[in-house]
């Protein structure tokens, strides 16, 4: 709809169109109603969950209100609207005598009652709560959206319990629906209606109950972010009955209704909620809120209450529906005067502290809160627009990348996993349950993604967790949107396969020079112990120069023996069940051999490498099994196949046109799809100080899904630096969590389609993903197009299923699904942008956009990203053409983060970026999850030398300070401070001149400034409090991730300074911009 | 002698016929899933030069009997079939690419490009049926 684009004076008007659609939409809901509610009728019968008590009254009077309502919302609306301004006192009682309409016999009594007693912040909150309970979703619509784009995340888990039955859960124990409200509106609620917590109470309440609830939200609105949730608790049920009336007219307040009122009823709803409207209930009431696990609650509750036709509705409804009403917090909301945080535009030119204090969180989804509960976490799986266009065409308006992004393997500190016989799958497209699914009755089940309706296995209809048979819809299965299956044996193709690891090592002339393989074999010994694995566990070694060794590992020998191939134009493996030998049983002779490894080729003057023979024996070795391959490399490979030429020529460095960034052989990425075939992965560390062409070397991890490693010069004297960063890497590496032979398939809801995919892997055919080996570091990114209009669906469901061998030889499956809301208009779309995941997808594009066409247009595109889509913005979404450059708050850091990748070493143009260093940078972009990313594009600055406990986090006894979040710019750098940057693979620390003596000597521990030495690396544990709380805060974020930054300590003389520097990004360097022009650049192309 | 050039161009347009059906076959199982995005890749990258040697000869062939309607007809084709030939990144497999199949709709570009060239051979066809037939009658 047009609506975002007019002006706000003509709101009311053109939200009275969107109502229109909705009213539309609703009736013709309404007329499918019946039949659907039929069914969900008998199956609530079957159910017998006792619910038989309805209170006919109510029924009998709501459903004639409700029906009518539609109609007459014109004039409510106005009304409705002068509330949501007031949100005063008047505005209650307006709002107060509204409600009636919707309930008529309850509504008398709750009003006239409640509102008396209340004190007047009381009255305030009565007021609002009817207002709100009225059209709930239009008047806070504000207080929605601020919510989702609130920093802090709804925490309200109440609220979504206040939906359900509050009240009752307040008043009777028993019931688990309670929403355990402690307002004192509440508990008076209670009173008035004492008896029995009759589901008419409650009913009525959530009305006014929930208010109270939301209350504090809602008066808090504008400044705070009141969640989502609490509104809709409160609102929804009271929201359908009288939020017909509201609805049209009124500019803001309808839209919300609207699609409030659409989404739960309408769109979502095939089954159950219509049941209820027939059977006369609120709408409110047939919001369909009860997440599984009330249910049961509902049930039980009843046996002494009347239990009315709510419980009885929510013991057959199956929990999932509530998904499919959304909340939409639409852009009608333009014409009012409250504009929410989430919809307000931001005039980038002006707002120069727009980058918050705290870290940036993911934006919540606008789903049911009880839905929301279940989705997938942002960390595992991201939507770059959590409000999922509802046509390409919108999509295109948008000029913003659709996309996902996974981090698939990630560890997880709790992971539910099921052992069952039967997995449960959809008979069509294989979608795995999840919490998104319908039950349409105790049998049947609804696909999410095709929407085919499947039976309920036997099995399943028993709950493990609960011991309880009959409820399917509380199997964890349905309950948790990450889960992992052990898989029954269809889902091998061959017996599991033992964990194989294969170390090669060059050890030419440079390579021992640089020393690594004393490191390397010392850091392997260590932890040959921790090497996940069995005893099935295989492990080999191969070195190489210009010649092949393998080591014979065979038992009984007294120590390995070394065979030399030097044929390597026609590589064969000798004594092939020697080369691979069973670790625990050969573990001695292993480790002999790695220390004697590093001592066997010093005096070795062999300079040429035959890194593609190497490969090629080390796939022959491997194929029979899979595997990982480790392959150190230190140069060039200059002999045999796959041997390269020097293509750099530092000279033109400058130019970002002639920069080789694609493969110069297609010989490493054959032999990389050959490994693939084999379930082989190779893991490619590069530790070399001279151009070693990484562009086509990476191809060998990048096809088989391994992982790149790059130490640029390294040296173990030389460069101890780097020493470290190896022996950490090294040890996460060779310790973490692994996955063999996996496969990946991403599935979405019909319409959706991927059409590229980002990361480490070979895509074997339309959706599925051939992993070899998978690991928890590892994130992968997908693009996606609208391929057929998304009509009459509320929500969307992503699912993603990695099928991997443990390293214990167990066949599993992981499995996460996400749901999100699809929109209509354009504002929508931009209130629900992620600018972090966006910001990641664009990185990933730009990779590919450098690889295939040139540096220079993938920075072109990126610019281009910007510009389109705020141009977008300030021509479809912003009604009155302000001056300046006007950003949705949702997109406020996009030009930032922008910003940051054009300076980032992926993307950044200048002489001091060495190409493989670039190439690096881009398999990193290609292969980091997002945090990570993101961290390394637009590091994290903080003030450290005066961490104070206020606000402080404690976790387990320890204190850790928060320090705000500092922007990166020199200017808030001052020199009597110390800075830390944090910039997720390493830190620095600054210490300013005239930092305080206190900090150099409490926590560098040195006597004064001038004595901090150059290649400070590690902070002194002292007995200090300033100590204590730095070093708390530096190993808290290093905990935070799996790899081991280190921390470098610089003061104004060291060489670091210039990478320090470097990571400033809001301000000018020598070859591009600072912020505050690149803002200017854009306002110019956007207002052309 | 005109007739014998395009009882040739007749038979080889055949033969390009044949494996433009040849490519769309392969194409759509790949997207059907029926056959992996490798040995699709390597079935098709056999027959790319095949494709493009039979289009030039005809293409050569018609400017040599100075037919310049069909060869005005034909260039520009051949020429798209040698552009991409060249154009062939050095890291890539060959035309089609197995690691980029599946990105940025390369699938259904290929798909395309199989379709329109059908439809041009054809034509071609026809035109070539209808010129022998002549030159016969000529004849």
């Amino acid at each position: 709809v047009h609506g975002p684009k007019l002006p706000s004076i003509s709101g009311a008007v053109h939200s009275g169109n969107f109502f229109l659609g909705t009213a539309l939409t609703l009736g013709r809901f309404f007329l499918l109603g019946p039949v659907q509610n039929s069914l969900m009728h008998s199956s609530q019968m079957l159910d017998g969950q006792g619910f038989g008590s309805t209170v006919p009254g109510l029924y009998s009077h709501q459903i004639p209100t409700k029906v009518p309502v539609h109609p007459s919302s014109g004039q409510y609306n106005f009304g409705g609207s002068q509330n949501v301004s007031l949100l005063s006192n008047q505005g209650s009682g307006q709002t107060l005598n509204r409600p009636p309409a919707g309930l008529i016999s309850m509504a008398p009594l709750q009003h006239t009652s409640s509102v008396p007693q209340m004190l007047p912040p009381s009255q305030n909150s009565a007021a609002i709560p009817s207002s709100s309970s009225s059209f709930v979703p239009g008047a806070y619509p504000p207080a929605l959206s601020n919510w989702q784009y609130g920093q802090t995340p709804m925490s309200q888990p109440t609220g979504s319990q206040t939906n359900h039955f509050a009240h009752v859960a307040g008043t009777l124990p028993t019931q688990p629906l309670s929403s355990g409200s402690t307002n004192p509106a509440t508990s008076y609620q209670y009173t008035v209606s004492p008896g029995g917590p009759p589901l008419q109470n409650s009913y009525m309440k959530p009305g006014f109950v929930p208010p109270p609830v939301n209350r504090p939200l809602a008066s808090a609105f504008p400044p705070a972010r009141p969640p989502l949730g609490p509104p809709q608790a409160g609102g929804p049920p009271l929201v359908r009955p009288s939020a017909p009336p509201v609805g049209p007219p009124n500019s803001s307040l309808p839209q919300p209704l609207l699609n409030s009122a659409a989404n739960q009823e309408g769109k979502g709803l095939i089954n159950s909620v219509y049941l209820n409207l027939k059977m006369g209930r609120n709408v409110g009431y047939s919001y369909p809120t009860l997440p599984p696990g009330y249910q049961n609650a509902s049930s039980p509750g009843a046996p002494g209450m009347q239990s009315s036709p709510l419980q009885y509705q929510a013991g057959p409804q199956p929990f999932p529906q509530p998904a499919l009403g959304t909340n939409h917090i639409t852009g009608s909301m333009s014409g009012l005067s409250l504009q929410p945080e989430g919809l307000r535009s931001i005039n980038l030119l002006q707002e120069r502290n727009i980058l918050p204090t705290t870290p940036l969180q993911a934006p919540v989804p606008n789903l049911h809160e009880e839905i929301q509960k279940l989705n997938c976490n942002p960390e595992l799986f991201r939507c770059t627009l959590t409000n999922i266009p509802q046509t390409q065409a919108l999509l295109n308006k948008a000029k913003l990348p659709l996309g996902l992004l996974l981090h698939p393997f990630k560890d997880l500190s709790q992971l539910p996993v099921v052992t069952s016989s039967t997995i449960v799958r959809c008979r069509s497209c294989r979608t795995y349950i999840n919490p998104f699914v319908s039950f349409l009755d105790q049998r049947r089940w609804k696909c999410n993604l095709c929407y085919r309706v499947n039976d309920v296995p036997e099995e399943f209809m028993y709950n493990p967790v609960t011991r309880v048979y009959g409820e399917p819809h509380k199997r964890p299965e349905v309950q948790n949107a990450t889960i992992e299956f052990m898989a029954p044996s269809e889902y091998m193709l061959r017996p599991p396969q033992p964990p194989v690891y294969l170390f090669v090592f060059d050890v030419s002339h440079n390579a021992i020079e640089t020393g690594y393989l004393t490191t390397v074999s010392k850091t392997l010994l260590d932890n040959l112990d921790l090497l996940p694995g069995n005893t099935r566990t295989k492990i080999g070694f191969i070195t190489f120069d210009s010649t092949i060794h393998f080591y014979s590992l065979q038992e009984g020998l007294s120590q390995p023996q070394m065979l030399i191939v030097s044929d390597i134009e026609d590589v064969f493996i000798p004594m092939p069940e020697n080369l691979l030998v069973n670790l625990n049983e050969n573990k001695e002779l292993i480790q002999d051999l790695l220390r004697t490894l590093p001592q066997m080729f010093t005096k070795s003057l062999e300079t040429q490498s035959a890194l593609g023979p190497a490969l090629q024996a080390a796939f022959k070795l491997m194929s029979p099994t899979g595997g990982r391959i480790s392959v150190f490399q230190t140069q060039l490979p200059s002999v045999g196949v796959g041997s390269l030429k020097s293509r750099e020529e530092p000279n033109q460095r400058a130019s970002a046109k002639d920069i080789h960034l694609t493969p110069s052989t297609d010989f490493y990425k054959k032999l990389a799809l050959d490994c693939s075939g084999q379930q082989v992965a190779v893991d490619l560390f590069l530790l070399s100080g001279q151009y070693s062409d990484l562009a086509s070397l990476g191809c060998i991890s990048r096809y088989s899904a391994g992982s790149v490693y790059y130490y640029q010069s390294y040296h173990h004297q030389h460069n101890p630096v780097q020493v470290e960063k190896l022996q950490k890497e090294l040890k996460r590496y060779l310790t973490r969590k692994i996955g063999f032979e996996a496969v990946m398939r991403i599935r979405c809801t019909k319409g959706l389609s991927i059409h590229t995919f980002h990361g480490n892997f070979f895509v074997r055919s339309t959706d599925l993903l051939s992993l070899p080996n998978v690991n928890p570091d590892a994130g992968y990114a997908v693009q996606m197009s609208v391929e057929e209009s998304l009509t009459d669906m509320p929500v969307v469901s992503f699912q993603s299923a990695l099928l991997y061998t443990s390293s214990k030889g167990e066949r599993r499956i992981r499995v996460h699904t996400m749901c999100l809301p699809v929109v209509t208009t354009l504002n929508d779309v931009y209130l629900g942008a992620d600018v972090q995941a966006i910001t990641g997808l664009l990185a990933n594009m730009a990779v590919d956009r450098s690889v295939s066409a040139s540096l220079s247009d993938a920075r072109d595109a990126l610019v281009n990203a910007v510009i389109d889509s705020l141009s977008a913005y300030r021509s479809s979404v912003l009604s009155i053409q302000q001056p300046g450059l006007m950003a949705p708050y949702s997109l406020r850091l996009f030009p930032l983060h922008v910003l940051a990748l054009l300076k980032q070493k992926a993307f950044q143009t200048g002489t001091n970026i060495r190409l493989d260093e670039r190439i690096f940078t881009m398999c990193q972009v290609k292969n980091q999850p997002l945090i990570f990313l993101m961290l390394m594009t637009h590091p994290n600055l903080y003030r450290v030398d005066n961490l104070t406990d206020e606000g402080a986090l404690n976790i387990n006894d320890r204190t850790i300070p928060q320090p705000p979040i500092l922007q990166l710019s020199v200017e808030k750098l001052s020199r009597d401070g110390a800075y830390l940057m944090d910039a997720g693979s390493v830190m620095f620390m600054w210490v300013g001149k005239n930092c305080g003596q206190n900090f150099v000597s409490q926590v560098l521990g040195v006597p004064s400034y001038v004595s901090i030495p150059q290649n400070m690396t590690h902070l002194p544990e002292l007995e200090t409090a300033e100590s204590t709380r730095t070093i708390a805060f530096i190993s808290w974020l290093r905990e935070q991730r799996p790899f081991f930054p280190i921390l470098h300590i610089i003061r104004d003389e060291s060489p670091l300074k210039s990478s320090f520097l470097q990571n400033m990004i809001e301000d000018r360097t020598e070859s591009a911009l600072s912020y505050y022009e690149f803002l200017l650049h854009i306002q110019q192309q956007v207002n052309k | 002698m005109e007739s014998v050039v395009f009882v040739f161009s007749l038979i080889d347009c055949c033969a390009l016929i044949f494996l433009s059906v040849y490519f769309i076959i392969t194409l759509s199982d790949l997207e059907c899933d029926y056959i992996n995005a490798r040995s699709c890749c390597s079935k098709l990258n056999k027959w790319v030069v095949p494709e493009l040697i039979g289009h030039t000869i005809v293409t050569v062939l018609m400017l040599i009997s100075l037919h310049w309607f069909i060869f005005l007809l034909n260039f520009p084709v051949a020429t798209w079939n040698i552009y991409r030939f060249i154009m062939v990144p050095s890291g890539n497999l060959g035309v089609f690419d197995p690691t980029e199949i599946h990105n940025r709709g390369q699938l259904k570009s290929h798909m395309k490009e199989a379709m329109i060239k059908l439809g041009f051979h054809l034509l071609c066809f026809f035109m070539y049926l209808y010129s022998m037939i002549l030159a016969l009658i000529n004849d």
